[in-house]
């Protein structure tokens, strides 16, 4: 198939729809072969990772866990000095309670504090996360491929919504997406599956055979969340027809799935780990198909036969073409990409190719209304500027958008969906953030040149006219950034 | 203690649901009859506020029941104890955590239905959040939200305001209908009167942008005048409630606000009086009680709902959790509630009375709670409401005697 007749569209296309927004210089890269420069970004080592020396999960663990014990000894000793302060300074009747309280900081005060500041490295870890990969997005000359890894992290949602996984949500985007996501399914699938993160998210880590060893000696058992969210929201779909029958097998067989602790040796520290003792003895059944307990290798089995279920492509093939291309896409596209992922076996090198090759992805007209982060980050890009500064630039605004940052609030990760995006309150927080970023990143070129490097043959007769009205460079930059064909790619 | 702040018509109500749970039935001990049609005056005035809790909140905590015998044992190390909950009658008690609830309830302004589910026997909270908000019958049978299809059917006779509060509109307000939507946080740059301007002529005609940006500015600038120039922090579960209560309580304001909580998916780790579910019913209270705060006067014409997707598994599971389950409690608050007992029958924790042998069983289909309010709060046409709002929802009558 051939592309748009007219390259510059199919460039302003390529930029936007398939890129994170241009960066200046960019639409003149793309312009001469749009699909090869979208191609060439295809790597099979994977995506980038982020710039600086980011510390791995096992450090993060060990962070965590560090935190968590200096978290409830203060939460001990602060219930001590509540109890204590209570019984010596009780409040006599009638008293003014705002007058009865010391001035200056109570014990109480004083953990409490304390308690923060033990948080403090878990919270600047994370931030640093946001920031890094942020960096990444907005300078990378290589957009597809971060939109490409950016995409399969939210498809494999973990959230530092949930304090135990916080500390290692970036570690996981790392560790286990970046390197996978030109390869094949299966081997993306079984990285996100046992990596700590995803066990802490899903509550996998404690998961336990009753009948195993350990299961007899503790009295613990399963739990069920990682096998039924892997069946529903990373393979083959809710609509594929499993049963609370096949989630429960799947999720004994999951049993054994562990992270590394202290006692298991300094290399294991927060890693994956398998405990043959917690693991639930026995021959599972998983939509039909018989597993032998082979241990550690039969919720392997099952994952490989999850990830090569025709369900599985059917799911993969429509998420990226809602991702990409509509909110309700065209079924011919979702065809496309289900035949590439089936006959590739799910290579996704070669479902990347196809998504670039299918004439469906090329239409002119904008079909995609930007997230929150895709959003903020094309106007870093058209800025030429990156963020420095992770709270004020990164999580504050995008929390007021509703997007904040490895923080979706649900294990289906964040709507593609424009509808959760338009509500007018959240439209004029992007016109306040527009407003003061424009002050800020505005350049000094002239902004209709600046509004041209941005969209190319996507610039608006309007928008253009509006830009060139407008009083100011901070003025034109806020009207290109808030014009209806930047806010949609 | 309770009964003696309630009409003694609210306790013989309850002795008689009491009774149909006694004697296991199938099917609903209330009985169900029309209400009569109330004045477009006085409804036009009532305040509707409905509270989503997301991931399935737990009704076996939030209403734990006392005098079920097998509660104790089912829950373990999770049980909220007879000597914990805060006591609502013979039966059933409220979480600790929820002290304001509980104040409502001692009032007689607040009432729990302690086994309600969808239509469809879902374990997706995805899809049954879905359901849920669409208001169809089963998934996918509807694509809009039923309170926008509540906001087209009352708009021919009077315009009648929705708003959401919350960065995402949630699908129970999505449809045809505009809806207004706030929420906290963000900061008011410089003067913006001309970009505003050539925004609004530059949208003229996008399908979503111009509408969307004249509401939102509205709203905001409304929420600065209630707000006296106080922001309200972004996490403040019980400020931004209370700026709900406001928008609600404003002359011309709207008579539908939806709200989201999240965090209720308790697997590992749940706690009891303490812990994880434990901060988010914290949460739910602080809430609660912000909108009965910012709503002043006009509490006494509210009725707040309080729903979740589903409820969560019977059992205790192996990591002192609990996984998905069906029926869960939804909770009825506000001041123009009818005071009284539980609402819907207790279908008790028997192994054999529990669904699929794992869960609470239903005994009340949401959407005739849903129902009730509408028609009996909001005066919302009956024809509209079988028809529009609850498509297919025969077998879903409303309840009598909610408002």
């Amino acid at each position: 198939m051939s592309l748009p007749s007219n390259n510059e569209m199919a460039a302003a296309v390529a930029v936007s729809r398939f890129g994170l927004g241009a960066r200046p210089g960019e639409l003149a890269a793309a312009v001469t072969d749009p699909k090869a420069w979208l191609k060439a970004q295809i790597d099979h080592k994977g995506a980038d990772q982020p710039p600086g020396l980011l510390p791995t999960s096992r450090d993060r663990f060990q962070a965590y866990l560090a935190a968590r014990v200096d978290a409830q000894s203060l939460k001990r000793e602060a219930v001590a000095v509540a109890e204590q302060e209570a019984m010596t300074a009780p409040p006599s009747p009638g008293q003014d309670m705002a007058a009865a309280a010391p001035v200056g900081q109570s014990p109480l005060d004083r953990l409490k504090a304390e308690r923060r500041a033990a948080q403090k490295p878990l919270r600047d870890g994370i931030a640093n996360e946001i920031l890094a990969r942020a960096q990444l997005a907005a300078t990378t000359p290589a957009p597809f491929r971060e939109r490409w890894a950016l995409f399969w992290f939210n498809h494999f949602t973990v959230s530092t919504a949930k304090p135990a996984a916080a500390a290692l949500v970036g570690p996981f985007e790392r560790e286990a997406i970046r390197p996978h996501v030109f390869g094949r399914f299966d081997e993306l699938l079984y990285a996100s599956s046992i990596h700590p993160a995803m066990l802490m998210y899903l509550d996998q880590e404690r998961s336990t055979g009753p009948d195993s060893l350990g299961g007899m000696r503790r009295n613990a058992g399963l739990n069920e969340n990682l096998a039924r969210e892997i069946m529903e929201l990373h393979t083959v779909g809710a609509d594929s027809g499993y049963t609370q029958a096949d989630v429960t097998e799947f999720a004994r067989a999951l049993t054994g799935y562990s992270i590394g602790v202290e006692k298991d040796g300094d290399a294991l520290v927060g890693r994956p780990l398998y405990r043959p003792q917690l693991h639930e003895p026995g021959v599972r059944t998983v939509m039909g198909r018989r597993y032998p307990d082979t241990g550690q290798g039969q919720a392997r089995a099952i994952l490989a036969d999850l990830a090569a279920s025709p369900h599985t492509a059917d799911h993969i093939a429509r998420k990226l073409a809602i991702h990409f291309v509509a909110d309700d896409p065209p079924t011919t596209l979702v065809a496309r990409l289900r035949s590439a992922y089936l006959d590739s076996r799910g290579d996704l090198a070669v479902v990347a190719t196809a998504l670039i090759d299918a004439p469906e992805a090329w239409s002119p007209a904008p079909t995609k209304f930007k997230r929150p982060y895709e959003f903020i980050i094309s106007s870093y890009r058209i800025a030429g500027a990156a963020p420095i500064d992770p709270d004020r630039e990164l999580i504050q605004p995008l929390t007021t958008m509703g997007e904040r940052p490895m923080a979706a609030p649900q294990p289906n990760g964040w709507s593609e969906q424009a509808g959760d995006w338009t509500a007018p309150d959240a439209i004029v927080k992007r016109l306040n953030w527009s407003a003061a970023f424009a002050a800020a990143h505005a350049p000094p070129d002239a902004p209709l040149q600046v509004a041209d490097a941005a969209l190319g043959a996507r610039l608006s007769a309007p928008t253009r006219l509006a830009v060139m009205r407008a009083e100011s460079r901070p003025e034109a930059m806020t009207l290109v950034l808030m014009s209806p064909e930047f806010q949609r790619r | 203690m309770i009964r003696s702040s309630q009409s003694p018509g609210a306790n013989a109500r309850f002795a008689l649901s009491r009774r149909g749970l006694m004697s296991l039935t199938a099917g609903f001990g209330l009985t169900y009859f029309a209400a009569p049609a109330l004045a477009a005056t006085a409804a036009s005035k009532r305040k509707l506020a409905v509270i989503v809790c997301r991931g399935a909140m737990d009704g076996l905590s939030v209403a734990p029941p006392l005098s079920d015998s097998n509660y104790l044992a089912l829950r373990g190390p999770i049980a909220i104890r007879p000597d914990q909950a805060l006591r609502l009658d013979a039966d059933f008690g409220l979480h600790p955590k929820l002290v304001g609830l509980y104040a409502l309830a001692q009032a007689g302004q607040a009432r729990i239905a302690p086994a309600v589910a969808i239509p469809q026997r879902i374990r997706s909270h995805f899809e049954a959040q879905d359901l849920l908000e669409s208001g169809g019958e089963q998934l996918y049978g509807v694509t809009t939200g039923w309170l926008n299809r509540t906001l087209a059917s009352m708009t021919p006779n009077r315009r009648v305001r929705a708003i959401s509060i919350g960065a995402q509109e949630p699908l129970v307000l999505r449809g045809p209908a505009a809806v207004d939507s706030w929420s906290p946080g963000g900061r008011e740059p410089g003067d913006l009167t001309r970009v505003k301007a050539t925004l609004a002529d530059l949208y003229q005609t996008d399908p979503v942008l111009g509408a969307a940006l004249a509401s939102g500015l509205a709203t905001e600038a409304q929420a600065h005048m209630l707000a006296a120039g106080q922001p309200v922090p972004a996490r403040d579960e019980r400020g931004f409630a209370a700026t709900a209560g406001k928008f609600l309580a404003e002359e011309n304001g709207p008579s539908i606000a939806v709200l989201s909580l999240d965090g209720f998916d308790t697997h590992a780790g749940q706690g009891a009086v303490n812990g994880q579910l434990a901060t988010r019913l914290t949460a739910l209270d602080n809430a609660i009680t912000g909108l009965r705060e910012g709503l002043g006067p006009t509490w006494s014409q509210t009725v707040v709902i309080v729903v979740t997707e589903f409820g969560r598994t019977a059992h205790v599971n192996g990591t002192g959790g609990t996984d998905h389950g069906t029926a869960s409690t939804l909770i009825l608050a506000g001041g123009a509630l009818k005071p009284g007992g539980i609402v819907g029958d207790w279908p008790t924790l028997q192994s054999a009375r529990l669904f699929e042998n794992r869960d609470l069983a239903p005994t009340l289909d949401v959407r005739q709670v849903f129902k009730s309010v509408l028609a009996d709060h909001l005066g919302v046409d009956r024809r509209a409401l079988e028809t529009a709002i609850f498509p297919d929802s025969a077998s879903a009558p409303p309840i009598s005697s909610l408002v």
